[in-house]
């Protein structure tokens, strides 16, 4: 009798895997044979002593690791080499498209004399960024100073003023579709509009409407020159517009998508506590969009770094002037790369270019270490 | 009555209940009774109402601005566009603006050139996407997370940093010297059919499949290919609408790239054609806005219509992305 004991005890070790692996798992368990041999041979035993035979029960208090199920795999997807051919197209794309262009780019700004033509340089150097940053001259002629004087401030400009403007008014104006009832769907549409247009259809309405005989002039009985020929500091006026005004819809949508997942209860919480309405926005709203708003932030500070087509498309140059600009003073530093990729000027495209990467990562990176304590999840 | 209101769950009203008829219930700091408080409350609720619609419909009617005015501007006469009393309605309605779009800025031409390259772009989109989303959703295979968060780190590269070295590349390829409308075709189509977010998207979705559904397609002796085909696709199938609307819209407003690659003015896409120089009249060097905004109003409306019938998946593709920060 301890004899079989020990028999069935070893026998529930070694059972039990194939009892739970037979419901949901049959394809991929390997049978393990001796198991199996043992299993029938012990089943039939008949025990002479008691004159019975010998069901095997798995007893209640057995524990749990006992029973885990191991060695069990999906062995169908385990083909490695299946899985690599699923992937090749896209590899093989990724690499030519993105990752060569993206090691070339640094290659080429920290390369000296690089001719694209021949593929030549003179060794490694900071030379491009000296060009372009007015440190270094460029070449025999003058100096570069178009970066420094107009891409940079430009950019930063549009940065900071659309970004934080933008933010706020989608988010009063979520605030406010999220309140009201009827025609809610329809304006939420309006809303969203924007979005569905082309950039550069819409940059040459605004450019009509911002026109020295246009609307906005004969509305507010102005005579200024916004767009053609402007002062600088003025045209940034119209861009800036177009730009909050071609970045709401997105905000919106993804500001109440956030404002409808909040639970009501704060917001009776807060009526019971008779806080205001301003009150309630700023201490239950914004700090439960938070993930959204730091969303929002990070998405809209990369696409104001890399605004280009609402200049295209308002000014039709880099400058006030059009196409025939001699300044380009409304030009943004990825106008500036564009531009010089065009002209030849492939190193002081590419400096350029690595300037704006580090610019985005380290704008990312302190984001993400901000809102790591202003977050509220 | 308590038996009453514990079944009908009403409750009890004061002024019927009360004692004394003349006794009002009243707030004690205040001094206000009930009633003049909820009245107030009631006239605040529907003045904050009528300020918040009256807000919302200034801001919409600035939002809608831009269309109506691309309209009307699409049907004046130049005089009345510079006049110096502007109207917000045409005086005279100039359809001739539209068939001039037609002949003269060969609005045809580059709608044939952008349709062309966003079939071709959206389908090898779609196929790549499609495979790539598979193996990282469904496929085990040594390396498979650190490929996926290589992919995932290539979307924090900006396109910009790209276009240096695609030029060149693709110029190696031999599709910039000696232009045909093939080469264009391919200069525009192949640097973009693969997406990494659109793979990123679809991943997410193809995950949601349960299990138990692979398993079982595999103990009816399906192939990994034929699951993918006749399960995870049609499953799928609202994100790759998204992806494919997506997509379109991205290549009908696609500028920079078109304009860098192609030689010719007559391979270009929409976008480009828009800001081409077609508009400014040869005599006087003025842009005529009424063409160009007959113009804006064409390349618009099929984004338009576009919305109209797929807004639902356009709205979900878009709002996908900031789900959970």
């Amino acid at each position: 009798m301890k004899a079989l004991d020990k028999v069935l005890n070893k026998l529930h070790l070694k059972k039990a895997p194939q009892q739970t692996s037979g419901g949901t798992k049959l394809m991929e368990a390997e049978p393990d044979t001796a198991n199996m041999f043992d299993y029938t041979h012990v089943e039939d035993r008949y025990d002479s002593e008691s004159n019975t035979i010998i069901r095997l029960v798995s007893p209640n208090n057995r524990k749990k690791k006992d029973y885990a199920v191991k060695g069990i795999e999906d062995v169908a997807s385990k083909n490695n080499w299946k899985a690599w051919l699923y992937l090749g197209p896209v590899i093989i794309l990724i690499a030519i498209f993105l990752l060569y262009p993206l090691i070339n780019t640094i290659f080429i700004a920290f390369a000296k004399d690089y001719s694209y033509a021949t593929g030549t340089f003179k060794g490694i150097t900071l030379e491009n960024f000296g060009i372009i940053f007015h440190i270094v001259q460029a070449g025999a002629g003058g100096w570069e100073e178009n970066f420094i004087k107009y891409a940079i401030p430009n950019t930063l400009i549009l940065t900071f003023v659309t970004v934080p403007v933008s933010i706020a008014l989608a988010l009063i104006i979520s605030v406010a579709l999220n309140s009201i009832k009827w025609f809610q769907k329809f304006l939420q549409t309006v809303f969203f509009l924007p979005y569905v247009t082309n950039a550069v259809a819409i940059g040459l309405v605004f450019s009509v409407i911002f026109d020295q005989h246009g609307v906005i002039n004969f509305i507010f009985n102005s005579n200024t020159v916004w767009i053609y020929g402007a002062n600088r500091w003025v045209a940034m006026i119209p861009l800036c517009i177009y730009i909050v005004w071609h970045g709401l819809p997105f905000k919106i949508l993804i500001l109440l998508s956030g404002l409808q997942g909040i639970d009501k209860q704060y917001y009776q919480a807060a009526q019971i506590d008779a806080a205001g309405k301003a009150k309630t926005l700023m201490r239950i709203t914004v700090p439960l969009l938070s993930p959204q708003i730091l969303y929002l932030m990070i998405t809209s500070f990369i696409g104001a770094f890399k605004e280009y087509t609402s200049v295209v498309s308002m000014f039709n140059g880099p400058g006030t002037l059009g196409q025939n600009s001699v300044i380009p003073d409304m030009e943004t530093v990825v106008y500036y790369v564009y531009q010089n990729v065009e002209k030849g000027f492939t190193s002081r495209a590419a400096a350029a270019a690595v300037f704006l990467f580090v610019l985005i990562m380290i704008f990312t990176f302190i984001q993400m270490k901000v809102s790591k304590t202003r977050v509220h999840y | 009555m308590a038996e009453l209101a514990r079944v009908n769950k009403t409750y009890i009203d004061f002024k019927k209940e009360r004692v004394n008829p003349n006794l009002v219930l009243s707030i004690e700091e205040s001094g206000k009774t009930v009633d003049a408080i909820k009245k107030t409350e009631k006239v605040m609720k529907i003045i904050s109402t009528v300020f918040t619609y009256i807000f919302i419909l200034v801001l919409a009617l600035g939002v809608i601005f831009p269309f109506y005015w691309m309209i009307i501007t699409s049907l004046k006469q130049r005089t009345e566009i510079i006049a110096a009393n502007q109207t917000f309605f045409p005086k005279i309605v100039m359809w001739t603006n539209f068939s001039y779009v037609f002949s003269v800025f060969d609005f045809t031409n580059y709608m044939f050139n952008t349709i062309i390259v966003a079939i071709f772009s959206t389908i090898g989109t779609l196929l790549t996407t499609v495979f790539a989303a598979f193996a990282f959703a469904r496929l085990k295979f040594k390396g498979r997370d650190a490929v996926f968060a290589v992919f995932l780190m290539t979307m924090m590269i900006p396109g910009e940093m790209m276009v240096i070295s695609n030029y060149l590349t693709v110029s190696a390829f031999g599709w910039i010297s000696n232009q045909t409308r093939i080469d264009a075709y391919l200069c525009m189509i192949v640097p973009f059919v693969v997406s990494v977010f659109h793979i990123y998207l679809l991943r997410q979705n193809f995950k949601q499949i349960p299990n138990e559904l692979y398993l079982a397609a595999k103990v009816d002796g399906k192939s990994d290919w034929s699951f993918l085909w006749q399960v995870m696709v049609p499953l799928a199938a609202p994100t790759l609408i998204s992806i494919t609307i997506l997509k379109f819209m991205g290549t009908w407003n696609s500028y920079v790239w078109p304009a860098l690659v192609t030689k010719k003015e007559e391979f270009r896409l929409i976008s480009n054609g828009l800001r081409g120089s077609a508009f400014t009249n040869v005599d006087t060097n003025e842009v005529e806005y009424g063409y160009q905004m007959a113009a804006s109003f064409c390349v618009t409306v099929p984004l338009f219509l576009l919305f109209v019938f797929f807004r639902k998946y356009i709205m979900r593709g878009v709002g996908r992305a900031g789900i959970k920060g």
